[in-house]
């Protein structure tokens, strides 16, 4: 490092150019990172906060569109029931509606139908858990858009109307749309479009989104089987995130863009220090014509792009950090976690290294016999 | 004791095909430790191509090479790095002193090549060169006869045996052109380090101990 430390200080206002650069990969990042884990809370951190373990679908239905089409029944829940490694099964309803409260606020919910009691009946943080046929319980950010415990609901266009019970601790949305946890049967009338008054035919009681299957703690229930006994189709509560609308188009070009921003900034990289190697044939040729080997001019050049890598991200970082906290602030769905921020740095910094590793490479081939004759 | 320079039937021949050229032709040659050997001649000669073999910069197509007891010619690459980082010290043109260095970091340089036996303390050496007011200074804040004196000063850090200098007055006027080969001639004698100089400079020759002329790869000497 005794060289490469002194040139990054010697020629700072070039190195400053190129770690701006780096720097803005890095901000560009953690902001993809932020609107990714963003995107994927407001997509399925409904389904993230269940404690089924996996969901039982109607048998060969499409995996990517399995919440709104699959139709299961109780014959289907007890075979599960009786699966080794399988604490519980429970019927579970997913349906997405729109409502109305009593004071006017306008909100799309994602209704998922529990039995109350069941171990899908969700804790509380405000008010009282699921009771009545009446009753929903919602998500925080259903309270932060301005729904509140004792409000009447109102589903459209059936008319349904629900009592606001109580209020969920986190972020509990689906398909970019708020949760409410209504009683299994209620959820039953309204995705037949029953109203008040109708007479309801006994088959609607009978038919639900999924089986919700809780293994017992530390065990896998042997899912391939479960399907052969029950006659459904089962995916592990990661796999089912894929049902959830639009959540793998959402991913897969998010995951598109940072895999790009990554090659670009290896190009990048590269591209400069192969310039900068080129530049300095001539000094590296006096280095080893003085005894320097291979080896150290190799590590002085890797240990320089590495140094302004580190420092480079490390800025971008803290810039994106920083305007993070102010998107967050904002109805975007936007999230900073640490894991996919760290992981994002470090293959900025990996990928950034394989390019400047590409170019230093070069001086491999410098002659040392260059330093003799004329010169600069 | 061996000399610190020993050419025998050193030959040459670059180019492939029909294109060969000679560059030395059987050359032999001693240099003792603490003698100064000026090598002229007109450009093209083979001057250049002498400094190459014996700073185990290439390989001769035949003849051997040895500084001090090490011969070059049976050497590896890697063992021609360590003699050239511990044995040998180079005094290029124009310094070729590296820009982000200061005068004082450029002689610390070699020693951060790797473990070098009983080096010399870099700033007694900017002392011993009369640049010790100038230890903080980078080449381009120094004249060409400032960076000759450190780029001297860096080639003898190691304690070398052999010091290879190339055409050290080549962009400096009559008066440094003296200052710098009288220092070479000085840091030859007291440190008993056998030097070969490559040089158009006919002006300068008066310091030195030995004068041999390069003809067509061919060395023969000339009464001084």
């Amino acid at each position: 490092m005794f060289l490469a430390r002194r040139e990054l200080w010697f020629a700072r206002g070039r190195f400053l150019l190129m770690g701006a650069v780096v720097a803005l990969i890095a901000l560009l990042m953690t902001l993809l990172s932020g609107l990714a884990v963003g995107l994927s809370q407001d997509g399925v951190s409904g389904l993230q906060q269940v404690p089924a373990t996996s969901f039982a679908f109607e048998q060969g239905v499409s995996t990517d569109s399995a919440f709104s089409r699959s139709v299961v029944g109780p014959s289907q829940v007890q075979a599960w029931q009786s699966q080794p490694a399988v604490r519980a099964a429970a019927p579970f309803g997913n349906t997405l509606a729109n409502a109305r409260t009593n004071r006017g606020v306008e909100i799309d919910l994602a209704l998922f139908g529990v039995q109350v009691g069941s171990f899908m009946d969700p804790e509380v943080a405000d008010g009282r858990r699921l009771g009545t046929g009446s009753d929903i319980v919602v998500s925080k950010t259903a309270a932060d858009a301005g729904v509140a415990v004792g409000d009447t609901v109102t589903l459209e266009p059936s008319g349904t109307e629900l009592t606001v019970t109580g209020v969920l601790a986190d972020q509990h949305t689906f398909g970019h749309v708020d949760v409410g946890y209504v009683p299994l049967r209620t959820w039953q009338e309204v995705k037949a479009g029953v109203r008040a008054g109708d007479v309801v035919p006994e088959h609607v009681y009978q038919e639900f989104t999924a089986v919700a299957v809780e293994a017992e703690p530390g065990q896998s229930p042997d899912l391939t089987a479960g399907d052969a006994a029950a006659g459904t189709t089962s995916l592990t509560r990661e796999q089912s995130y894929a049902a959830s609308p639009g959540y793998t188009a959402e991913t897969s070009t998010l995951t598109l863009i940072q895999v790009f921003l990554y090659a670009i900034s290896a190009l990048v990289i590269g591209a400069f220090f192969t310039v900068l190697t080129i530049q300095r044939r001539h000094e590296i040729a006096v280095l080893r014509a003085m005894g320097a080997s291979t080896g150290y001019v190799l590590r002085d050049s890797l240990a320089q792009s590495l140094g302004l890598l580190l420092a480079a991200t490390s800025v971008g970082i803290a810039v994106g950090v920083a305007c993070g906290a102010a998107i967050e602030s904002t109805s975007m769905p936007f999230s900073l976690e640490a894991g996919p921020v760290s992981a994002a740095a470090i293959a900025l910094v990996l990928t950034g290294l394989l390019g400047a590793a590409a170019a230093v490479v070069r001086v491999v081939r410098v002659d040392p016999l260059n330093a003799l004759g004329a010169s600069r | 004791m061996n000399p610190a320079l020993r050419l025998s039937d050193v030959s040459l021949v670059l180019g492939d095909g029909e294109e060969l050229v000679t560059a030395l032709d059987n050359v032999s040659l001693a240099v003792e430790r603490g003698e100064l050997v000026a090598v002229i001649g007109p450009s093209g000669s083979g001057k250049s191509s002498l400094l190459a073999v014996a700073g185990a910069l290439t390989e001769p197509t035949s003849g051997s090479v040895h500084v001090d007891d090490d011969d070059l010619t049976a050497a590896s690459a890697r063992t021609k790095s360590r003699i050239r980082r511990e044995r040998i010290g180079f005094v290029f043109q124009s310094g070729n002193l590296v820009p982000a260095l200061t005068s004082l970091d450029q002689v610390r340089l070699p020693l951060t090549f790797g473990r070098v036996r009983d080096p010399r303390e870099p700033i007694e050496l900017l002392r011993e060169v009369g640049m010790e007011h100038k230890a903080g200074r980078r080449p381009h804040q120094l004249s060409g006869g400032e960076r000759q004196r450190v780029g001297i000063a860096r080639a003898l850090v190691n304690r070398p045996t052999l010091l290879l200098v190339d055409e050290p007055t080549a962009a400096l006027d009559r008066q440094r052109s003296h200052d710098v080969v009288a220092l070479l001639q000085r840091e030859a004698h007291n440190h008993g380090v056998g030097t070969v100089m490559v040089t158009h400079d006919h002006d300068v020759l008066e310091h030195c101990d030995r004068v041999l002329e390069m003809v067509d790869g061919r060395l023969s000497p000339i009464a001084t």
